[in-house]
């Protein structure tokens, strides 16, 4: 390794080490219960966001229908807790059931969808989004349009974020690790393959449906998981907020954004969205000037950015060095 | 019982023409630009908006109507295919145009919400609320002029594909454009005007609708969901399958009606879904080559 490499390798563990210290004091610094809420969200977002990453960002499948593992999920735990009548702190304990219901959900979806060429793949996506939410709609069990509600916990308003924020952050960091072993394993070298041509990755012993169905498969057990944690913060969920559709092109502009494919693109995508979609839902009062925001601001992105931050700033680095 | 599914039948088959009408835009638009509109949906409920405003302040009938709504379509399409669609080149193009689309219909969808607000409007005029008794059926006017008027439409498109110059432009194109453009076709030109077109029928489209359902800015969700299912079950680009497709899923979502109206809709994606199992391409989709 060059003495430059050694240095930019001290300085990328330096960074993280910073910003890890930095999300773990954040609650403490920003007390806040409006500062923590969010952080809670953009944790959650830079979770879905990674995971979505995994499988779309590294396969070049996009999907636009994670929606269904983050709804399902949500809807797990909280018909599971209404019919087991688990309440109190014992409720964090199902949090696995998501994530095993975002799996069981993923195989025979992928198996269907993952068949067809790319384009068709969006659609596909969205068409099983939409049966998921007119399923929440219809059957009696999900509570129809009313939703289900979460199990009340007996926190103090103050400190209620704080536990949320720690479970998020433990869900983001450990999705970041997991993307970054996938991208640096011979799993994630077969995706890439894929990503760039399949038909040679075939030729060459990669069998592509075992591989892409079985990133789709992690993806959507943790965006289960990080629907699950969503249902908990906020005690509720209905067809529209559990299966929606603006929240499938929010993760994919925070990924494109961000950088796709890249580990730290969607993460940063995620952070600077979602607290931005906040802040302007909290500040205008009409909620529609958000939509047109967030559309225009994916048009400006896939139209003069299209490889998202994190790749086109690393491009100006190595152009500055050289 | 038997009654009823005739009656269903009947109206699945006119409601079908319509949503064939929809669909063949989409179709073309996917067959000569390989794009995937997904405004399609938004932009029939633009149409629908468009022709609310002018029966609204003109007191204009919905049938003239479209002589003001389908070329100011036309134009909206050609200005989304130059401002945005134009642009995007590249190895991931039909995907990156469907991330696009999908934004420009969350603009429409949002500027809508801001013009009309969330409540729900329907077109009215004499033919929507009476019917005429036909051998024992029922049958709402709107019904038959639109189902008319979609097989007018849909006959003057394919005389436009198949006998005329500009048809033959676009034909070329959808087969190879590399080849196009070197025999001096102006493919920019064609692929405008094929989006221009492919936008055009949505007024049409979203009279009818706007006419036989109440619509609010977020009924765009539905229609597009509904418009892919038809276009990918007939098999992308073909227009034949486009037909086919629609009159078949609208005719089995009015049969299960009968049975659960709260299924019908969930039947009509598990429809797309199965058939895609059976067979990836759809009804008249070409073989798929190259997955990419």
């Amino acid at each position: 390794m060059t003495t430059a490499g050694r240095t930019l390798t001290a300085v990328k563990l330096a960074g993280l080490v910073l910003a890890a210290a930095a999300a773990i004091a954040f609650p403490w610094v920003f007390s806040n219960p409006v500062d923590t809420n969010y952080g809670v969200y953009a944790l959650i977002f830079v979770t879905v966001a990674s995971a979505w990453n995994v499988f779309s960002g590294f396969s070049g499948y996009i999907s636009l229908g994670h929606a269904v593992f983050f709804g399902s999920g949500a809807y797990t735990l909280g018909i599971v807790a209404r019919d087991w009548h688990v309440t109190g702190n014992g409720v964090f304990a199902l949090l696995p059931l998501c994530a095993v219901t975002g799996a069981v959900i993923a195989v025979p979806f992928g198996l269907v969808s993952l068949r067809v060429r790319r384009h068709t793949f969006i659609v596909i996506t969205i068409a099983v989004f939409f049966i998921f939410q007119l399923m929440a709609y219809n059957f009696s069990f999900t509570g129809g349009s009313i939703g289900v509600s979460a199990p009340f916990l007996a926190w103090s308003p103050s400190t209620y974020n704080d536990p949320f924020y720690y479970i998020a952050l433990g869900c983001a960091a450990g999705m970041i690790a997991l993307a970054w072993a996938i991208r640096r394993s011979r799993f994630g070298l077969r995706l890439r393959a894929i990503r760039d041509d399949e038909d040679r990755a075939r030729g060459l012993g990669v069998h592509p449906m075992r591989v892409k169905l079985a990133a789709f498969t992690l993806s959507g057990a943790v965006t289960g998981v990080a629907g699950g944690v969503w249902f908990f913060y906020l005690t509720q969920v209905q067809p529209p907020s559990g299966f929606d559709p603006l929240f499938d092109l929010s993760v994919v502009l925070m990924a494109f954004l961000g950088g796709l494919g890249s580990i730290a693109g969607p993460v940063l995508g995620a952070l600077l969205i979602e607290p931005g979609q906040l802040y302007l839902t909290a500040r205008v009062t009409n909620g529609y000037l958000s939509e047109i925001l967030l559309g225009s601001l994916f048009l400006v992105v896939v139209l003069f950015m299209p490889r998202g931050i994190v790749p086109t700033s690393a491009d100006w680095l190595r152009k500055a060095r050289s | 019982m038997a009654r009823e599914i005739y009656q269903a039948i009947a109206d699945g088959i006119l409601v079908g023409g319509v949503y064939a009408l929809m669909a063949v835009g989409l179709t073309l638009i996917f067959g000569v630009l390989d794009i995937i509109n997904i405004a399609q949906g938004i932009l029939v409920v633009l149409g629908a908006y468009l022709s609310y405003q002018l029966s609204a302040s003109l007191h204009l009938d919905l049938f003239l109507g479209l002589l003001i709504t389908v070329p100011a379509m036309f134009v909206i399409g050609v200005v989304i295919h130059w401002a945005f669609i134009r642009r995007l080149r590249g190895r991931e193009r039909t995907s990156m145009t469907l991330l696009v689309s999908y934004a420009v219909a969350l603009i429409i969808e949002g500027i809508l919400y801001q013009v009309y607000g969330p409540d729900v409007r329907q077109l009215n005029a004499w033919y929507v609320t009476s019917s005429v008794h036909v051998a024992g059926f029922y049958l709402p006017y709107i019904y038959l002029f639109g189902f008319a008027l979609a097989v007018v439409l849909v006959a003057v498109l394919y005389l436009l594909l198949y006998r005329t110059g500009f048809g033959r432009s676009v034909r070329a194109t959808m087969q190879d454009q590399v080849a196009a453009r070197l025999i001096g076709i102006e493919v920019n030109r064609v692929a405008a005007i094929t989006f221009g077109i492919g936008v055009a029928v949505t007024a049409v489209g979203g009279m009818v609708y706007g006419a036989t359902n109440a619509f609010n800015p977020n009924s765009g969700y539905d229609l597009i969901s509904r418009l892919l299912a038809i276009v990918i079950l007939g098999g992308l680009g073909s227009i034949g399958g486009a037909l086919v497709a629609a009159v078949f899923m609208l005719t089995l979502e009015s049969l299960v009606d009968i049975w659960s109206p709260d299924w019908a809709t969930v039947v009509f994606y598990a429809a797309l879904v199965l058939v895609l199992v059976i067979r990836p391409s759809g009804f008249l989709g070409r073989p798929q080559g190259r997955t990419a």
